[in-house]
C-alpha cells in the first residue's frame, strides 16, 4: 500500500489553449490535514478537478491509494474514499434535505461504516430541523453543513473542501471551522481551501501554495504562519 | 347525444390518455434527464405492437408473449443506449433529430424485413374477452379496463420509485446536477442507462397492451409520436407528472374531437395544445425534479 491517499505527479492542465497547471506535484497521506492556498485563479480548483477527473489533465499521472486513475472516472475515484465539497457545494435543489443526505449514503472503500444518517444528524442539528425542506431553502451556512454531511454520509478517508466558508457570516464561519477540526481529529485526511490563511493554517498539518499553476511552497503549516513574508508575497492581495 | 354514449367516449378517452401516458412517460424522462430529442420514441411503441403478436403466437399465450416482450425490450433499450444514444447527450440538438429520424427508417425496415407489412390483429386474451354491465342498458369491454387498469399500476409504480426510492433519489439528482452526483460515487453512466432502458420498455409496453384494440400494423409508431411529443410539450418538458395530465387531456380531446366533429378529426388536439400554450407557454407543469 502506498503511503499516500492521492498524489498528482508533474500534473499539466489546460483548458483549450489555456495552461493552466504546470507540473504540480502535490500528495496527501492518510489522515493528514492539508491547506491549498493562491490567489483567485491560480489552478487550486483545476487541480482539485483533475485529481478527482472532473478534468482530463494534458499530461502527468494521479494515484489513489497508490493506483493509477489519470483519466478514470470520477464516481470510480469517488469510490476509493474520497470526497468532494466543491466552491458552490451541489446541493441537488430537486431533492430535500432528508434525500440529499441518503442519496449518497455508502460504506467507506474499506467498509467503514462511521457516519450513518443519524450521527450526521446528531452533528448537525440544524439538518435535522429542516429534513422536508427543499435543499435550495436552507441559508448559506446550513447548505455547508448540509454538503459537509452529505459528503460524510459516503465515509470517506479523504474530505476536499473548496473554499470552505466564502460567502458565509464570521460566526457561521466558525462553526465550520470548528466542524473541519472535528473531521480532522476523527482521522479522514482533509485537504482545505480558504481566503482566511490564519484559520486555515491553524488547522492544518502542511500548506501547499500555487501560484499561476505552480507550486511554490509545500511545507509546515506552522513554519509558514510565522512567515509573513511569504504571505504578502504569494497570497497578499 | 346521449348520456350513455358520452359515458362510453369519456372511458374510451381516458384509456386512450393512459395508454398514451406510457409512451410521453419515456419522452419526457430522456428529455429531461438526458437532454435528448428522441423521435425513434414511437417505434418502441411499433415493436412492441409487433412484439405481442409475434411473441404471442411463437408462445401460445398473450401473457407468455407479453413477459418474453418486456424483457427483449429492456434489453433493447439497453443496447440502443450503449451503441447509440449515450453518444447524443452532449451533443447539439440537430444530431439528436438527425440520429434518431436515421433510426426510425431503420426500425421500419427491419419491422418489414422480420414481420413483413401486413396488419396484424392480435387476439384479445380470453380470460379478458367479455363485456362489463355498467349500467342496464349499458356495457364496456373488459379489456379496455384491463389497458386503463395496467397503465395506472404503472403510473403509481414510476411515481414512487422516482419520489420513494433511492434510485429515485439518485435519478432526480442526476437530472440536476450530473458532476455532483458522480462526485458522490454514483454511476451516472449507469443510470442513463436503466432511465433510458426504462423509457424505451414503457412505450413498448404501451404497444403491447394496445396491440389487440389497434392491431400491429407499419408506421403506426410516427402517429404515436407526433401526438406524445404534444403531450411532452402541454405538460411541460421534462415533467412526468405534467405528462399524465396532458395524456390524459390528449386523450379525452382526441376522443370527444372524433365523436362532436369527426370532419376535423385530428385538429381537436392542436387546437388544445396552441390554448394551453397560449396561457402557459412552458406547459401546465413546471419540470418537477429540477
Amino acid at each position: 500500500m502506498s503511503e499516500f491517499l492521492l498524489e498528482a505527479q508533474e500534473l499539466n492542465t489546460r483548458y483549450g489553449s489555456s495552461h493552466i497547471l504546470h507540473g504540480v506535484n502535490f500528495k496527501i497521506r492518510y489522515g493528514e490535514s492539508l491547506a491549498l492556498m493562491g490567489r483567485n485563479g491560480m489552478g487550486k480548483t483545476t487541480l482539485i478537478r483533475s485529481m478527482l477527473g472532473l478534468v482530463r489533465p494534458f499530461s502527468g499521472q494521479v494515484r489513489a491509494r497508490g493506483e493509477d486513475v489519470t483519466g478514470a472516472e470520477t464516481y470510480r475515484i469517488s469510490l476509493m474514499g474520497i470526497a468532494y465539497v466543491p466552491e458552490g457545494r451541489g446541493i441537488f435543489s430537486s431533492l430535500s434535505v432528508k434525500e440529499n443526505l441518503l442519496m449518497a449514503a455508502r460504506p467507506g472503500p474499506t467498509g467503514k461504516k462511521d457516519w450513518t444518517y443519524d450521527r450526521v444528524l446528531d452533528r448537525f442539528p440544524r439538518l435535522a430541523e429542516r429534513l422536508k425542506n427543499g435543499g435550495n431553502q436552507l441559508s448559506g451556512g446550513e447548505q455547508q453543513m448540509l454538503t459537509i454531511g452529505r459528503a460524510l454520509m459516503t465515509n470517506p478517508d479523504l474530505l476536499i473542501l473548496d473554499e470552505a466558508t466564502e460567502g458565509l457570516a464570521p460566526l457561521v464561519s466558525r462553526e465550520i471551522w470548528k466542524i473541519v477540526r472535528e473531521i480532522r481529529e476523527s482521522g479522514i485526511a482533509t485537504v482545505v481551501v480558504d481566503k482566511n490563511y490564519a484559520a486555515l493554517t491553524a488547522i492544518s498539518d502542511r500548506s501547499v501554495i500555487l501560484v499561476k499553476g505552480r507550486v511554490v511552497f509545500d511545507g509546515d503549516s506552522e513554519a509558514l504562519n510565522g512567515d509573513s513574508e511569504l504571505i504578502a508575497k504569494h497570497l497578499g492581495v | 347525444m346521449e348520456i350513455n354514449s358520452i359515458l362510453i367516449q369519456l372511458l374510451n378517452g381516458i384509456q386512450y390518455g393512459l395508454l398514451l401516458f406510457l409512451v410521453a412517460a419515456g419522452l419526457t424522462l430522456v428529455f429531461g434527464i438526458m437532454g435528448v430529442i428522441n423521435l425513434a420514441h414511437g417505434s418502441f411503441y411499433m415493436i412492441g405492437a409487433y412484439l405481442a403478436w409475434s411473441l404471442a403466437e411463437l408462445a401460445g399465450s398473450f401473457w407468455v408473449g407479453i413477459a418474453i416482450g418486456i424483457v427483449l425490450t429492456i434489453i433493447l433499450g439497453m443496447v440502443l443506449e450503449v451503441v447509440f444514444f449515450k453518444h447524443l447527450y452532449r451533443r447539439d440538438h440537430l444530431y439528436q433529430v438527425l440520429m434518431t429520424y436515421g433510426l426510425i427508417l431503420i426500425f421500419e425496415d427491419l419491422r418489414s424485413v422480420l414481420w413483413g407489412n401486413d396488419i396484424h390483429g392480435v387476439v384479445i386474451p380470453e380470460l379478458l374477452n367479455s363485456s362489463i354491465q355498467l349500467t342496464e342498458n349499458l356495457t364496456y369491454p373488459m379489456y379496455r379496463f384491463f389497458v386503463s387498469a395496467v397503465c395506472i399500476a404503472i403510473a403509481i409504480g414510476l411515481y414512487l420509485t422516482i419520489q420513494r426510492t433511492r434510485l429515485g433519489m439518485i435519478i432526480r439528482a442526476g437530472a440536476t446536477n450530473s458532476e455532483m452526483t458522480q462526485v458522490l460515487g454514483v454511476n451516472i453512466k449507469l443510470i442513463h442507462a436503466v432511465v433510458f432502458s426504462i423509457g424505451v420498455s414503457l412505450a413498448a409496453i404501451a404497444g403491447m397492451v394496445a396491440s389487440p384494440i389497434s392491431s400491429a400494423y407499419p408506421n403506426m409508431g410516427t402517429q404515436v409520436l407526433i401526438t406524445c411529443f404534444v403531450i411532452v410539450v402541454i405538460g411541460g418538458i421534462g415533467s412526468v407528472w405534467g405528462a399524465l395530465a396532458g395524456a390524459l387531456l390528449i386523450g379525452l380531446a382526441d376522443t370527444f374531437g372524433n365523436v362532436f366533429a369527426p370532419e376535423y378529426s385530428g385538429l381537436s388536439v392542436f387546437i388544445l395544445m396552441s390554448i394551453i400554450l397560449i396561457w402557459r407557454p412552458e406547459g401546465l407543469f413546471k419540470r418537477s425534479y429540477k
